[in-house]
């Protein structure tokens, strides 16, 4: 066990666990935040990902030692009232079918339009390729990455 | 305007109390589906609620809360199922809430989410919840008023009568109304006058998924609980013989390590009792993490346990299962297929004289055609909450058959039925496996030996390696063609381990006046159960990929021919025992003509026709695709349904683009291999999912229209995607494709 100091979502997090525990389980077992999933466990799914300091990882494979000050944002916190430009477009596309790709859907998207707010259908289907959705929503997901692109930048 | 018995759902609607005043104790569903709304709405929150029947209450200011009877897996019954209750009701979407109905048989019938049935089985009862509510506020309002009720029109949550300018809300009259019996007779509307059904309406749950609130069994929280994780054997064919816990125990924030016994030896079990393994052990501790790494320490050595034969009571009755000793393995499964498809069948429809046509045939046609076990590979791994308290239960757990379990929980635990609650979070799809519910029993099981408050989690693996899969298939056509080249005979046989995939009276029986179809069927110890569409997922492939090659062999146009097929079943039938509807068949099929602009293929496209009948509803796919590189780019599909009534056409398209994409994906990579009894794949990094890069780059999606009473949506798009895809392929690489996966290093496209 180790003590640790976090940034979460914009808040302080003491804890107190195993050092190599993933993210993934600080979140949902310590934490409490269960919007972060567990789909693989192994960096194959992408059901896990969160942003640390705004890039896209998958928490499964992050341990919390190697966090550090650096900031993590889960879907909980991506915005405060759900109205992310990619949360809103999930919303207008109607994407979700069981919904249990979608946080870690989300926060893959969102990243990418951070560094690139204007990908081509290459350069989504590049940054979404990790992300298993076994529902099949890939034709949705498309569209709404689309239409998050436009209203960034509008 | 239909006329219906309120009889037929009397227990449905049976109310918990007569509400004269006072509102009602809400549960944590109610509260979660608040936050679908936005802070004005949950200000305008009722002070008090009246029960009209099991489905709904009204509120004092109108706002309406329908409870969604089923359990969801990603269909979108939660929004569709309360849709049909609005409609009848005749309220305004925005003033309704969506509650989660918990497990309650009396109430509710059968929650069981498969086999493409929710929608069509709760058309009735829905219905009749919402037009038997808006009946009785009709009535109180005749009463306050002192009109004739046939006098009083409701709209949006509205009651008027019009020559006396009188109108009043519903929540005005919802406690007078609380009070009136139901009647023996209930009008519904006319399809014509429907405004919420027909019409798109946004996932209630949207909001909820997209900001990550607890939702899924996996998210089940409660003061106390503890993780708990199984170790089960690497092979099928295994169970427990000892194990050492000494050093796992000794880990930190480990409570125990407990073998579990799923079912009692003498239990009689049910149709969906499947549990690969008798005998499995559970570690429990504080956290996940903990609890993973103390399996690591765990020293447990399995034996192979001996054949043998259980009976198993389900819905077709009583049957013999055979469960054979051995561990298996794939190849050898493939040998014994081949030996089996060579020898005589069981003849299970035969129709005119096969044996002659054949004889007398100008050209004879044969193919195999075979596809491997799937795993289900839901995105939320099998999970389960259970708290066993001395002789009361509660579960909460993501199951599609909640009914099917509960007996099994009830002996397993040696506590009565009636102390068992269940509740039913989402489930992060299930495509089948939730249906077998034995993760229930081993969370409940835990929960009773350590003494606490547990959550199982599967891991990935234990998820992909303790499956009740999608069994392998064999399948054998034979086609005679005269000289003419007209289909004049057609012979099926199929089979598989562990059990035949063949429908016998399907098209094109019927369609052809010599027939025969047997089947046959290996032993296994590897369970198998409903996957997607059981069955149908891999008839479908086989006889739309055999249907394209006599098309092709007799010069007919491929929608053609299936369509001059369907006129003779319609025509003039052959045997009695068709089971599709030839004319509905011929209807998807022309509207995909149609919309796929059939004649005028793209260049550089290569485009593939299929069409499957299953779970009552007609599903046909135009496929188009590209190649690339050597590998098949699907730059479209094109799909008609007919289902009948469309209630939620956005989220029916939204079904039908994942079953395509399900489809494709398991069309090109899907399989589970075993060797020696261990499947040998264990994760994603061994078993190829489809992707986004893989999916099709468009999908269209379009519904015969018509006034039928809906049926399956959920299954029937999904089956005819093997044939689409096989068809396809042919015409991109000159090669048919028989064996499923079809894009691996094994068969090389192009
Ligand atoms: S759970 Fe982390 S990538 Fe799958
Ligand atoms: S929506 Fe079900 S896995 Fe993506």
């Amino acid at each position: 066990m180790a003590k640790f100091n976090l940034n979460i979502n914009g808040k302080e997090r003491e804890l107190d666990v195993d050092p190599t525990t993933p993210m993934l389980w600080v979140l949902r077992d310590h934490i409490k935040l269960v919007g972060t999933k567990y789909g693989c466990g192994i960096a194959q799914c992408g059901a896990c990902t969160v942003h640390l300091d705004g890039n896209a990882v998958r928490s499964c494979q992050l341990p919390i030692s190697s966090v550090g000050d650096k900031e993590i944002t889960t879907i909980e916190g991506l915005s405060e009232k759900g109205d992310h430009p990619v949360q809103q477009a999930w919303l207008e596309v109607d994407v979700p079918q069981c919904g249990y790709c979608q946080a870690g859907q989300i926060m893959t998207a969102s990243a990418l339009l951070e560094k690139n707010p204007n990908p081509s259908d290459e350069e989504i289907e590049t940054a979404m390729n990790g992300n298993i959705c076994r529902c099949g929503t890939y034709t949705r997901i498309k569209k709404a990455v689309k239409i998050a692109a436009n209203s960034i930048n509008a | 305007m239909t006329l219906i018995k309120t009889k037929i759902g009397r227990r449905s609607f049976i109310r918990t109390s007569t509400l004269a005043s006072g509102g009602l104790v809400l549960g944590f569903n109610w509260l979660a589906s608040c936050k679908n709304k936005t802070e004005e709405e949950i200000l305008a929150m009722p002070k008090e609620w009246f029960e009209m029947n099991s489905y709904l209450k009204i509120g004092d200011n109108g706002v309406v809360t329908i409870t969604t009877p089923n359990p969801e897996f990603g269909q979108n019954i939660r929004t569709s199922m309360p849709m049909i209750v609005a409609e009848e009701l005749g309220v305004d979407w925005k003033n309704v809430i969506v509650e989660q109905a918990p497990y309650h048989a009396e109430k509710y019938g059968m929650q069981f989410t498969g086999g493409s049935r929710g929608i069509m089985t709760r058309w009735e009862p829905l219905r009749m919840a919402g037009a038997s509510a808006r009946h009785v506020l009709i009535a109180a309002a005749a009463q306050a008023w002192q009109v004739p009720a046939n006098e009083i029109t409701t709209e949006d949550g509205m009651l008027y009568h019009k020559a006396t300018e009188k109108s009043a809300g519903y929540g005005e009259m919802a406690s007078a109304a609380a009070q009136i019996t139901i009647p023996e007779d209930i009008t519904l509307k006319d399809v014509k006058d429907f405004k919420i059904i027909g019409t798109s309406h946004k996932n209630v749950d949207a909001k909820s998924i997209i900001t990550g609130e607890p939702m899924f069994g996996m998210d089940y929280q409660k003061e106390g609980m503890l993780i708990a994780m199984i170790v089960h054997p690497p092979a099928f064919g295994m169970t427990l013989k000892s194990m050492d816990a000494e050093a796992a125990k000794a880990m930190s924030g480990i409570k125990d390590v407990v073998a579990i016994k799923s079912f009692k030896d003498d239990y009689e079990k049910g149709g969906f009792d499947v549990n690969a393994f008798p005998e499995i052990v559970a570690v429990v501790g504080n956290s996940t993490w903990e609890v993973l790494q103390a399996k690591k320490k765990l020293n447990v050595e399995w034996q192979p346990f001996d054949s043998y034969t259980e009976t198993i009571n389900g819905f077709r009755g009583k049957q013999t299962r055979n469960v054979p000793s051995g561990l298996e393995s794939s190849n050898s499964h493939e040998a014994k297929m081949a030996e089996l498809a060579a020898k005589p069948g069981k003849i299970v429809r035969t129709d005119g004289n096969p044996k002659a046509a054949f004889k007398n045939a100008a050209k004879i046609i044969e193919r195999s055609y075979s596809a491997p076990f799937l795993a289900h590979n839901c995105m939320e791994p099998l999970n389960a909450f259970a708290h066993v308290e001395g002789d009361k239960a509660q579960i909460a757990a993501p199951v599609q058959i909640p009914s099917l379990i509960l007996p099994t929980l009830a002996s397993s635990l040696g506590i009565s039925a009636e102390n068992i609650a269940m509740e039913m979070p989402r489930m992060g799809g299930g495509f089948g496996r939730k249906a077998y519910a034995h993760y229930v029993v081993e969370a409940a099981m835990i929960s009773q030996k350590v003494k606490a408050p547990v959550k199982l989690v599967y891991t990935r693996e234990d998820d992909m390696t303790n499956g009740i899969y999608r069994p392998s298939y064999h399948a054998t056509y034979r086609a005679a063609l005269d000289e003419n080249n007209n289909l004049t005979a057609l012979h099926v046989k199929a089979g598989g381990v562990p059990e035949s995939p063949l429908f016998a009276n399907r098209f094109p029986a019927g369609a052809i006046d010599n027939y025969m179809a047997e089947e046959w069927a290996i032993d296994s110890n590897i369970t198998i159960g409903a996957f997607r569409a059981p069955r149908s997922n891999f008839m479908a492939g086989a006889e739309q990929s055999f249907l394209d090659e006599i098309a092709e062999a007799s010069g007919k146009d491929p929608i053609q021919f299936r369509l001059d097929l369907l006129n003779r079943a319609k025509e003039n039938p052959v045997g009695e025992r068709n089971d599709y509807d030839a004319e509905r068949y011929a209807g998807v099929l022309e509207l995909l003509r149609e919309k796929s602009d059939w004649s005028a293929t793209p260049t550089n496209i290569n485009r593939g026709i299929s069409a499957y009948f299953c779970h009552n509803s007609y599903a046909a796919h135009v496929l188009d695709i590209r190649m690339d590189d050597g590998k098949p780019v699907v730059e479209k599909v094109v799909c008609a349904i007919d289902c009948g009534i469309v209630v939620n056409p956005d989220a029916a398209i939204n079904m039908a683009e994942g079953a395509i994409t399900d489809g494709i994906g398991n069309a090109f990579f899907g399989e589970l291999p075993f060797i020696d009894g261990m499947p040998q794949k264990t994760n994603f990094h061994e078993y190829q999912m489809i992707r986004i890069n893989d999916a099709p780059k468009e999908i269209e999606v379009h519904f015969v229209e018509n006034e039928i009473p809906p049926t399956g949506m959920g299954e029937p798009p999904f089956p005819p995607i093997f044939g689409a895809v096989a068809n396809a392929l042919y015409k991109a690489t000159g090669q048919r494709h028989y064996q499923q996966p079809f894009v691996t290093e094994k068969q090389i496209v192009g």
